[in-house]
């Protein structure tokens, strides 16, 4: 008579890590599950279409929305990227194509430093530097703000993803007499390019959320901003002012505002997950 | 340039011939003329003192164990190895009558083609990768792209089995298809040299037959310098054989002759297996 094989206590090890890591992973995904659906039920009773095409009615009266404030954060998040893209684009080209040993380690190290400073500091920093001078508050502010903090990780997943481009393919190019910047831009940047923007969409994504630098630079309106050298509100601002503010309403609205903004960050995050994934299958047949 | 003789190939080392070849044999203008080079990667010297003239429209193979030096020789021819940081090279390449060195290095690369040991197709389609070259250079019109892509692909034995699928991703076909897309994507620029390093080493052998057979149509189009670790195919595809060991150049011969009877006690010992 033989022994069942594998041994009983081997099995039993099995199940039991098998149901523990299970659990972690409904554990995640429960928080955010949690998160969204408590968003969702008390703001639901804000979320209607005057939410999204009004702007704030004032205290006392029911209805009003923040239609100010979404055309305010994706005004700001144009600003950030037409300043943070192309700079973090062009020096994650720069750090993996050019760059030698020392001025590398230099980029790479003040990068990565540039990302640990706290947005509140650069909150101030920008203050500084725009608001001060032009005696307001700004949207311009707001979107260099943003734009500064998204530097870094544009940059180095840009670099990273160059990086991971197979040297045979940089030498395919060189040896049919392509120029070293030819063969970056016609061969290792396309190879490259469906990670380089799902980089660049959660870069977008991540500073979405940020409410500390808007404070002291984008400051808040309660109307629309005209331009980009007004005072401009914005989703994360709108959330920070109303759920500090003493009214009901105001607290059901925020948490309206908290849903639309989670929404947003998490269609980006789907988005860039699928432009990757179809970057894949193309370059893999 | 003169026609040179079968003693030049190899200044370093006499070579006689048996009884039943031409010794005065005349062959057409060295391709690539080599003298005393030397060449470095930092501080370790790769390449010692390596003497020979590649003859024009033949196919010249390069064997011997791993690190003997074949490879950055051959990757020498075409200067790739300068792409590499901390490389130094010491004495003369001539590329027929002129300084190897005094070409652009990307004028230089579209005369002297190459294909590496892994297929390397660009993530583009089939098209695109033949063309990629022809683009490269302004004086050749857009409208005879077309042309000179199907004439490359024929050339490389590839047309029947892509002509249907031109504009799909290279990474679609065989590795196979794409080794041979990649001599497709060299020949377009109609190179005077090819040289191919260990080009079927992840292939099987069906796919390294083909290019094998390949290899005899293109030798009359140019000049062919081939890196490989199987010493069958050296014996199929090539006139001529050069043996390397520890950076240097043992002997260099009739691939006949290196395989049936070779001049030197090392290159008899690693031709019958007894090392590398």
């Amino acid at each position: 008579m033989s022994a069942s094989y594998p041994p009983l206590s081997r099995k039993i090890i099995n199940v039991a890590m098998l149901a523990l890591t299970g659990l972690c992973t409904l554990l995640v995904l429960a928080v955010l599950l949690t998160i969204l659906g408590y968003l969702l039920w008390k703001g639901a009773s804000s979320l209607n279409i005057a939410f999204f095409t009004k702007i704030p009615a004032p205290v006392g009266q029911s209805g009003g929305g923040v239609e100010n404030a979404i055309v305010g954060t994706l005004k700001l998040l144009a600003l950030a990227s037409a300043i943070g893209v192309p700079i973090g684009l062009l020096g994650g080209i720069y750090l993996s194509e050019f760059a030698g040993g020392w001025s590398a380690f230099t980029i790479r190290y003040t990068t990565d430093l540039l990302n640990g400073v706290p947005s509140v500091v650069m909150g101030i920093f920008v203050y500084t530097l725009v608001v001060l001078p032009m005696h307001h508050f700004s949207t311009m502010a707001g979107g260099i703000a943003l734009g500064i903090m998204m530097i870094p990780i544009a940059l180095r997943s840009t670099e990273d993803f160059l990086r991971a481009v197979p040297r045979s393919l940089r030498e395919g190019g060189l040896a049919l007499g392509a120029s070293k910047s030819e063969t970056i831009f016609t061969i290792v940047i396309p190879a490259a390019i469906y990670g380089i923007i799902t980089g660049i969409m959660l870069d977008i994504a991540r500073v979405a959320g940020e409410t500390a630098p808007l404070l002291f630079t984008a400051f808040g309106n309660l109307y629309d901003s005209p331009g980009w050298m007004q005072p401009t509100a914005s989703l994360p601002v709108v959330i920070y002012n109303y759920a500090i503010s003493p009214y009901d309403v105001w607290h059901q609205q925020a948490w309206a505002a908290g849903f639309v903004l989670l929404s947003g960050l998490l269609v980006i995050s789907v988005v860039s997950r699928m432009v990757l994934a179809r970057g894949k299958k193309l370059s893999h047949g | 340039m003169k026609p040179f003789d079968l003693s030049q190939l190899s200044r370093a080392h006499e070579v006689r011939f048996s009884s039943d070849e031409p010794a005065d044999e005349k062959l057409p203008w060295p391709q690539f003329t080599v003298a005393d080079l030397n060449f470095f990667y930092g501080s370790h010297q790769a390449l010692r003192g390596i003497d020979l003239i590649v003859p024009n429209k033949r196919v010249m193979a390069f064997i011997g164990p791993s690190g003997c030096g074949k490879t950055t020789l051959l990757r020498t021819f075409n200067r790739m190895n300068e792409t590499i940081p901390g490389t130094r090279v010491e004495g003369s390449i001539r590329l027929g009558d002129k300084d190897l060195f005094s070409f652009p290095a990307t004028r230089l690369r579209r005369v002297v083609g190459m294909v590496f040991q892994k297929p390397s197709p660009f993530p583009k389609s089939i098209f695109d990768n033949v063309a990629y070259g022809l683009r490269l250079d302004p004086s050749i019109r857009r409208n005879e792209i077309a042309d000179k892509v199907e004439q490359s692909l024929r050339r490389a034995a590839l047309w029947d089995e892509v002509k249907d699928k031109l504009h799909q991703s290279a990474n679609g076909i065989s590795g196979g298809q794409q080794q041979r897309l990649c001599i497709a994507r060299a020949l377009a620029v109609e190179p005077e040299v090819l040289l191919l390093d260990e080009p079927c080493s992840a292939l099987d052998p069906i796919s390294t037959a083909k290019i094998e057979d390949l290899l005899f149509e293109i030798k009359n189009l140019c000049t062919i310098v081939i890196v490989t670790h199987n010493m069958l195919q050296a014996a199929r595809v090539a006139d001529y054989v050069g043996f390397f060991l520890n950076g240097e150049l043992v002997e260099l011969n009739r691939a006949k002759q290196i395989f049936q009877n070779p001049e030197m006690q090392q290159t008899q010992d690693y031709i019958t297996g007894r090392f590398g």
